[in-house]
């Protein structure tokens, strides 16, 4: 592989990277995450029936629920993303993004399609498919918006000379998927088929989401910043290799894993299963290539603060995908589905996984963007041990709970019985839950003290940090 | 091959994405292509106008306010009580995607842990050919119990009571309440209210074994040659 020359007519950063919009982006996507953990903390306050809303139809638990998950998708994981792909790929393409006008509409269009989802859930009008509630009336704009953003991104990749790095092998796919994934999810179902058929649709939807959109965009940031923290490149370029075509072939054949037992076709779900406990080793190849790169060196976790961010990131994600190859069979089905365990799940691979990677990118481009260094280094402490800690509690929590509901209902005790002794493992979700609320403040906290800080002349440091 | 823009954007991009979309979404498409989809008006059948018209005897002053009243003549009536429960059944179901039940109560019941004993018949295809499976509510996760078989097993009255203020029947349950059901009390549901409950007495009622009741035991009074079998 030949490294792309870097020429006297090569551009500068700031011809290439709208770090403007990058910032807009970044901030907003923190202001859907502030909404959507309160969303989620109303939720769970009225699991412990402490609901100080209740009665309240516009602050209902049923349609904020809706909202918590939207919000974390498409307010935070998108806008996160949207923000660092600002950044990543006109850095590795040495091309600008296809029109910085673009840009800007994409980002005004994407925050009206997210904002009006918010309103149109909360008004009653969200649509019957998980992650997909975005009401009818919205998904032609937001398809639109995702065609856009695939033009406004593929073009300076298309514009590039050279070999291509492993970030944008996972870039071009996720901008084509994403795009495919969206169309098919919110019409089909909708519109087409609809019963059993349409449940294949939906659970096929639900995963490309997490599996083509969520999952490569977050990989190949991780790429992109990981060897550029460590100064070191990657470990092995053939597990590299393993890794995106692995994922781009298994991922996406196990839509129907999530409806498990139901009318659904036997052999298409045994079909599901086979592919889900593949990717797992594909995935173990993926982990294995990023511990590779580390290794001897991971003494730096505890100085800089983006790289421990990263590979608690991968721990957790490595053990939701462990967690994944067991769940995903018949047998652990019986018990876990339907149950917390799954909720315990979502939590770790969102949370645990993607939104940590994000808060490590933003760990490492705040002080970049805003020419400071970080105001306060125990601020960033506090922001990712009570993250940390907060969400293995909470998915310790409701995976236990979740085995106890499943064999409590298997027994065929009184459903009366699950619910009672579901409360303190509720109350204990909600402490969870404020604690990685708590990290949150504390980082938002942190960004507006070094807002207001004086700004450095000299390049901000390593990890964008303060010396301990 | 593996690293070049088109291998990527061709074969990962949109030929991996194509086969899974035929091996996931369309085989079951085209296996389930010869089950017509019932459209809402064939949906009604005589257990669901039973609970409908004794939506009206309770509470005629709501009923009348949402509904107006049957214009008279039997053959004609019955077409406008159809009609009118159709309506509701369309409006209860978007009530119901709308207010986010389906997160917490599923609609399927699956042929292992014991789940045919509490919840009844395990749930067939044919049951979710219909416009109100637009897209399916299978549902994800039980904070509440299982809903595809509820229809008939209580009543309209339990029902309004319940969506009104469910600790009221239910100490422990994490359900919301659901005020905006009603004109103030239970007694009195709006246009929402009739809705959600004629949905939800729907669910169900389609089946053989309507009502279903965990652990029903038949009357336990036998007929005489029963009885004289036994002995």
């Amino acid at each position: 592989m030949t490294a792309t020359a870097i020429t006297s007519d090569t551009k500068s950063h700031e011809e290439l990277v709208d770090e403007k919009i990058v910032k807009f982006y970044l901030i907003t996507a923190l202001i859907f995450l502030t909404t959507s953990m309160l969303a989620g903390i109303l939720v769970a306050l009225q699991m412990i029936r402490h609901n100080p809303f209740a009665g309240i139809e516009l602050f209902s638990p049923g349609r904020w629920r809706m909202v918590h998950t939207n919000a974390v998708a498409y307010g935070f994981l998108a806008n996160g993303f949207l923000g660092c792909l600002h950044w990543a790929i006109p850095r590795l393409t040495l091309q600008p993004v296809a029109n910085k006008k673009l840009s800007w509409f994409i980002f005004a269009a994407w925050q009206v399609v997210v904002g009006a989802t918010a309103i149109g859930i909360l008004l009653g009008e969200a649509q019957g498919l998980e992650w997909g509630e975005t009401p009818v009336w919205i998904d032609p704009l937001a398809q639109v918006g995702l065609l856009l953003v695939a033009i406004n991104f593929m073009t300076p990749i298309a514009r590039m000379k050279g070999p291509m790095y492993v970030s944008l092998w996972y870039f071009l796919a996720a901008f084509v998927w994403t795009f495919l994934t969206y169309a098919m999810g919110n019409f089909i179902p909708e519109y087409f088929v609809s019963g059993t058929s349409a449940g294949a649709v939906g659970g096929l939807f639900i995963h490309d989401l997490v599996g083509l959109f969520v999952t490569p965009l977050g990989w190949g940031l991780m790429y992109y910043f990981v060897p550029i923290l460590l100064k070191r490149p990657i470990w092995s370029h053939g597990l590299s290799l393993v890794g995106f075509w692995g994922l781009a072939f298994f991922y996406p054949l196990q839509g129907i894993h999530h409806f498990l037992y139901t009318p659904i076709p036997l052999f298409l779900q045994y079909g599901a299963i086979v592919s889900t406990i593949a990717v797992e080793l594909v995935v173990t190849t993926v982990i294995i290539n990023f511990f590779g790169s580390i290794w001897g060196n991971a003494g730096v976790v505890r100085t800089n603060l983006p790289i421990r961010w990263f590979y608690t990131g991968m721990i957790y994600y490595f053990l939701t995908c462990l967690q994944c190859a067991f769940q995903v069979t018949l047998t652990f089905q019986k018990v876990i589905h339907f149950t917390d365990w799954v909720v315990g799940h979502a939590h770790m691979v969102m949370f645990g996984v993607f939104s940590m990677w994000i808060m490590g990118m933003m760990t490492y481009l705040f002080p970049r963007l805003l020419g400071r260094n970080w105001a306060s280094r125990s601020l960033c402490e506090w922001h990712y041990w009570l993250s940390t800690l907060g969400l293995f509690v909470m998915a310790a929590d409701l995976i236990l709970l979740g085995l106890f509901q499943g064999w409590s209902w298997a027994a065929l005790e009184p459903w009366d019985a699950s619910v009672d002794f579901s409360f303190p493992f509720w109350v204990l979700r909600v402490i969870a839950g404020l604690a990685m609320f708590g990290g949150l403040l504390a980082f938002l906290t942190n960004i507006w003290l070094t807002f207001r800080a004086a700004p450095v002349t000299a390049p901000v440091k390593s990890g964008g940090l303060l010396p301990t | 091959m593996f690293e070049s823009k088109s291998g990527i954007l061709y074969i990962a991009g949109i030929g991996f994405f194509a086969l899974a979309f035929v091996s996931n979404a369309l085989v079951p498409w085209l296996m389930y292509r010869d089950i017509p989809e019932k459209t809402v008006a064939e949906l009604i059948n005589p257990n669901l106008r039973y609970q409908f018209e004794d939506l009206a005897r309770r509470y005629p002053d709501s009923f009348n306010a949402t509904y107006g009243t049957p214009p008279g003549g039997d053959a004609k009536d019955d077409a406008w009580w159809n009609e009118k429960c159709a309506d509701a059944l369309r409006t209860g179901h978007k009530l119901y995607v709308g207010e986010g039940c389906w997160h917490c109560h599923s609609q399927f019941v699956r042929p292992v842990s014991n789940e045919e004993e509490r919840w009844g018949p395990v749930s067939r295809s044919v049951e979710y050919q219909n416009e109100l499976q637009r897209p399916v509510l299978f549902g994800t996760r039980r904070v509440g119990p299982d809903l595809c078989r509820e229809g008939g097993r209580r009543s309209n009255d339990w029902h309004a009571v319940h969506f009104f203020k469910p600790e009221s029947l239910s100490q422990a349950s994490p359900m919301p309440e659901y005020p905006w059901f009603f004109d103030g009390s239970p007694d009195k549901p709006n246009a929402k209210g009739l809705a959600i409950m004629t949905y939800i007495q729907w669910l169900g009622s389609w089946q053989e074994s309507y009502p279903y009741y965990e652990a029903y035991v038949p009357s336990p009074v036998r007929k005489p040659e029963e009885i004289q079998e036994t002995e």
